[in-house]
């Protein structure tokens, strides 16, 4: 007992010294190895009336996000090797679910919201057990990765107009649309993912990406961004950032892009909906769209006929 | 008369140290080794652009012409003039025969960029920029052209993911002073007041070289940059 006592006050008195010495050393030691990462600064997000702020989700990212997306929030979790599509990357701050413009900053609320949707056809869960806070939280902490986040706001959200009532002709100029924008160059024909040019595509940290296959999935077939038309009619104006899908922003008018949603839900064959019962109300085919003039742009045609007659 | 001399006179005191001070750093990008043979395109997915070819056109990574030469090299100042304004013009991007004309586009931060569409089919015109913002635009034929600008010096990887084979690159830079290397490998940098200037040359598969250049009045510097040509 004794002896180890003095063991005891022995290593006390070296490791003081050692200490001490080490203390000395380290000031004048050359600055090599890895640093450590900078203090990330204090980030907040706004979602109505609630603030989320970035110390409050750190806890929260840790235990359920930084498995897949990383500590540093590279998308280099431990799970990312066994994942596809892979995990976000947050230091770049490209985001697929968005209401603003291609290349922009998503709004607060587009994260929050995709937090709680999840994103289907990946490994991201909807997280319907956080409350509010703790998904404002997250959104708040998840800025700390990019300086993007400090420099730029968020883009404008996009205006969707009122929704036209779903008929058999905006079923057919939807399809005519379909054909022209060459939508089913990736999408196929059928809207089944297998179109011409599905199998080279890659997202931008070029792993592999398929097409969304509209007619794959039952009753409750969803889509990445949302189910609703409105999520649908936003997925062509945003473009999906990322990866091959393009924003349609400047070639579509506002109706005709109502006119290619009402058509792409009838690809969803076996989903229920009102552009189906429609479809089947007209006996289950697509009329061909009255084309107007040869084979001229579509909004240039039509404002050149529009004009004529 | 005598106004004239006058002009005359004001002319050459403006002009001429100018000129006389205008250095020149030109010379010739070429390669040693073998470089990778390019392959053929296959365009018969897209018709409308095949038949634009009497015969496929060839992958454009390495471009080389006679006696080892090296194109598509960008050789730019990347230190000692960096010019903080970019020029008022535009610089065009065109998609012809599903091909990017040209294959490396360089720009000024904050010059606008001009993507037209030749073409009849549609493209999609996706900069995967890491520090700009990365963008994805569909562009059918006949629609008007893109406008954007880049904020920040990239080079940036530019593609068509409904035509695949399509790929190139805006280089964005804080300079005016840059030359892309033509057939024969040749590039000239031009109006350059004297000065210490680091000048480098990058290419999309071989990387980046730097020369430091001192410009002491009206000279022809003369350097030349050799890549060694990769395996595979």
């Amino acid at each position: 007992m004794n002896h180890l006592k003095r063991v005891h006050f022995f290593s006390a008195i070296l490791s003081f010294v050692l200490g001490a010495g080490f203390t000395a050393m380290a000031q004048d030691a050359p600055d090599v190895g890895p640093h450590p990462p900078a203090p990330a600064p204090a980030m907040e997000s706004h979602i109505g009336n609630i603030t989320g702020h970035s110390k409050d989700g750190a806890a929260d990212y840790r235990r359920y996000c930084a498995g897949c997306h990383g500590v540093l929030g590279d998308g280099q979790g431990e799970n990312t090797p066994w994942l596809d599509p892979k995990p976000r990357n947050f230091t770049l701050a490209t985001f697929k679910c968005r209401s603003t413009p291609t290349g922009t900053l998503p709004t607060d609320e587009d994260l929050f919201n995709t937090i709680g949707r999840g994103l289907t056809n990946s490994n991201m869960p909807i997280w319907n057990t956080f409350t509010k806070d703790q998904k404002a939280n997250l959104v708040a902490y998840i800025k700390i990765f990019s300086p993007r986040w400090g420099k730029e706001k968020a883009g404008d959200p996009i205006k969707i107009p009122v929704e036209p009532a779903v008929t058999i002709e905006s079923i057919s100029h939807g399809k005519e649309l379909f054909t022209k924008l060459e939508c089913w160059k990736c999408h196929g024909p059928q809207g089944k993912g297998d179109g011409p040019s599905a199998a080279t595509l890659t997202d931008s940290q070029d792993n592999p990406i398929r097409p969304y296959n509209f007619a794959g999935g039952g009753n409750d077939s969803r889509f990445k961004c949302g189910s609703t038309n409105a999520d649908v009619y936003k997925i062509f104006i945003t473009g999906v950032d990322g990866t091959p899908m393009p924003s349609f922003a400047d070639v579509i008018q506002p109706n005709d892009a109502w006119d290619l949603v009402h058509f792409l839900r009838t690809l969803q064959v076996k989903r229920r909906s009102k552009e189906n019962d429609v479809l089947k109300a007209a006996g289950g085919k697509i009329p061909p769209y009255p084309e107007k003039q040869g084979e001229a742009p579509a909004t240039h045609s039509e404002n050149r006929t529009g004009g004529g007659n | 008369m005598s106004a004239r001399r006058l002009s005359v006179a004001i002319l050459a005191t403006v002009v001429a140290p100018a000129l006389m001070f205008a250095g020149t750093i030109s010379g010739k990008v070429s390669y040693t080794g073998t470089p990778v043979k390019q392959k053929p395109i296959d365009m018969s997915k897209e018709p409308s652009c095949a038949k634009q070819h009497a015969t496929p056109v060839n992958t454009e990574t390495i471009v080389t012409g006679a006696g080892n030469t090296l194109e598509n090299v960008v050789v730019y100042i990347s230190a000692g003039a960096d010019d903080a304004n970019a020029p008022s013009q535009a610089v065009t991007f065109t998609q012809k025969g599903c091909q990017y004309l040209p294959h490396v586009l360089a720009m000024h931060t904050g010059q606008e960029l001009q993507v037209v569409n030749d073409d009849q089919t549609s493209h999609n015109i996706h900069p995967l920029a890491k520090v700009n913002r990365e963008w994805n635009k569909s562009q059918p034929p006949g629609s008007p052209p893109i406008q954007d600008k880049f904020d920040s010096p990239e080079f940036i990887s530019v593609k068509c993911n409904i035509h695949p084979w399509m790929h190139g690159w805006f280089v964005v830079l804080k300079t005016n002073h840059y030359s892309i290397s033509k057939g024969d490998g040749g590039f000239s940098l031009p109006n350059l007041p004297p000065g210490k200037y680091t000048v480098t040359a990058w290419h999309e598969d071989y990387g980046t070289q730097t020369q430091d250049v001192t410009i002491t009045g009206n000279e022809t510097k003369a350097i030349d940059f050799s890549f060694k040509a990769k395996a595979y």
